[in-house]
């Protein structure tokens, strides 16, 4: 697989560097793949025929971002809203990997909050840091996207054999430290994997990435080694993050890392830049240069492959 | 935690009329002598200035001069800022003295520390 990645190395950086719409899952036996929207859209899914569902994330959507590179992030969202709307192959449901405000304000939260009913589909959350904002940190979130969840938000479903997992990793953060799952969370978790068969395909999410990508930003989650440790024992795990606004992947084991990219504004590459801030494209440039997310992994102990391109490649 | 500091805010110096017309030696004896201030800008993720030393009874001004909201939140629950936007600006007058740690609560790898000399 590294021959892979290395043979489309030009690609999956240039694909890092912007920001893009989202990107499409698909469950096809023990095989799942991810193709981003924009090529879903402009080549139907090969796989999808014999795919029993997919599912789509959206992630960093900073409703009330409104500064260069992206002057309107409402826009930019309601773009990539359209895009799922549009695909060929309906999703049976979207994440949305947090930061869904830039503020945590009542109007950004309701206007992401109607934009995503205009989609018609179950939209699963979990918050970013943006969305702890408000006096009473994170109850804004909760009370609108958080129903039923456990703790700062956290929850488990089912869906058609595949087990998803949301995780709240941005909720009392410690100082000098990075995203934080906490003992409480640890233990729900625990208690929510057990007498589960190890050949569930299971999917987690939550915002800030779930293994190290670049301490100095505090692009990682301390605590995660404690989560992936309950994780080890399952054939297929997949790990979706946002946070960084750019695609990066890993796999470790049986665990396949992937982060999303923004529907705001891109950020840097990890340490190509003074600070993790916007990277300032033009913005005629933005829309010219969504990528496409292409992953997909192998359940029980086949190897792991996560591949991205880019449109124009 | 006892909250042992209080904000205190700036009055604006007013001299009577009179004031004016007293020598510029007997003004001064009688002004209170003007509040020490000093500030912290935010920028790039970082609280620019790492370790600030002041006097007991300055204030402190930390400014947001990021595209991105941070937060100025005392380590000890001495202090806590709301949500600074860009160009936002928090303010804390150090009564006493002693060693102040804070983060970002957004961005904890960001910190900083006052340092309030008697």
């Amino acid at each position: 697989m590294l021959d892979d990645m290395d043979g489309d190395r030009r690609g999956f950086l240039k694909c890092m560097a912007w920001a893009g719409t989202g990107a499409l899952f698909a469950f096809d036996g023990g095989i799942g793949s991810s193709i981003g929207l924009d090529a879903a859209l402009a080549a139907p899914l090969k796989r999808a025929a014999a795919a029993p569902f997919t599912f789509a994330q959206i992630s960093d959507s900073h409703i009330g971002f409104n500064k260069p590179p992206n002057a309107d992030a409402r826009a930019t969202f309601r773009e990539a809203i359209e895009k799922v709307k549009a695909l060929p192959q309906r999703p049976d449901f979207v994440i949305h990997t947090g930061d869904v405000s830039q503020l945590s304000r009542d109007d950004e939260f309701d206007d992401a909050d109607q934009m995503l009913k205009g989609l018609g589909l179950p939209v699963f959350f979990v918050p970013g840091e943006h969305d702890m904002l408000d006096p009473d940190g994170g109850k804004a979130f909760l009370n609108r996207f958080g129903k039923g969840s456990i703790g700062a938000g956290w929850y488990s479903f089912d869906h058609r054999g595949v087990h998803f997992v949301a995780l709240v990793n941005v909720a009392d953060l410690k100082p000098g430290g990075m995203g934080n799952l906490g003992a409480a969370q640890l233990a729900w978790l625990k208690d929510d994997l057990a007498g589960r068969p190890s050949s569930q395909p299971i999917v987690v999410f939550a915002h800030i990435p779930l293994w190290t990508v670049y301490a100095d930003w505090g692009w990682g989650t301390d605590d995660a080694a404690e989560a992936l440790k309950l994780l080890a024992r399952f054939g297929s795990v997949t790990v979706l993050n946002g946070h960084i606004h750019q695609i990066t992947q890993k796999i470790e084991g049986r665990i396949a890392f992937h982060t999303a990219r923004s529907t705001a504004f891109p950020q840097p590459a990890p340490g190509t830049a003074p600070s993790p801030g916007p990277l300032k494209v033009p913005a005629e440039q933005l829309h010219s240069m969504l990528g496409v997310t292409d992953a997909l992994f192998v359940r029980g102990r086949d190897r792991i492959a996560l591949i991205d391109s880019t449109l124009s490649a | 935690m006892t909250r042992a500091f209080k904000m205190l805010t700036f009055q604006a110096p007013t001299l009577a009329t009179a004031g004016l017309m007293l020598s510029a030696t007997a003004a001064m004896t009688r002004a209170a002598p003007a509040p020490a201030a000093a500030s912290v800008q935010i920028a790039n993720f970082t609280f620019k200035t790492q370790v600030l030393a002041v006097k007991a009874g300055t204030t402190v001004t930390w400014t947001n001069a990021d595209d991105i909201p941070h937060t100025v939140v005392s380590r000890d629950g001495v202090f806590k800022s709301k949500v600074l936007d860009t160009g936002d600006k928090f303010s804390f007058t150090f009564a006493k003295a002693g060693q102040f740690g804070y983060f970002c609560s957004l961005h904890p790898h960001m910190t900083g520390t006052i340092v309030v000399k008697a």
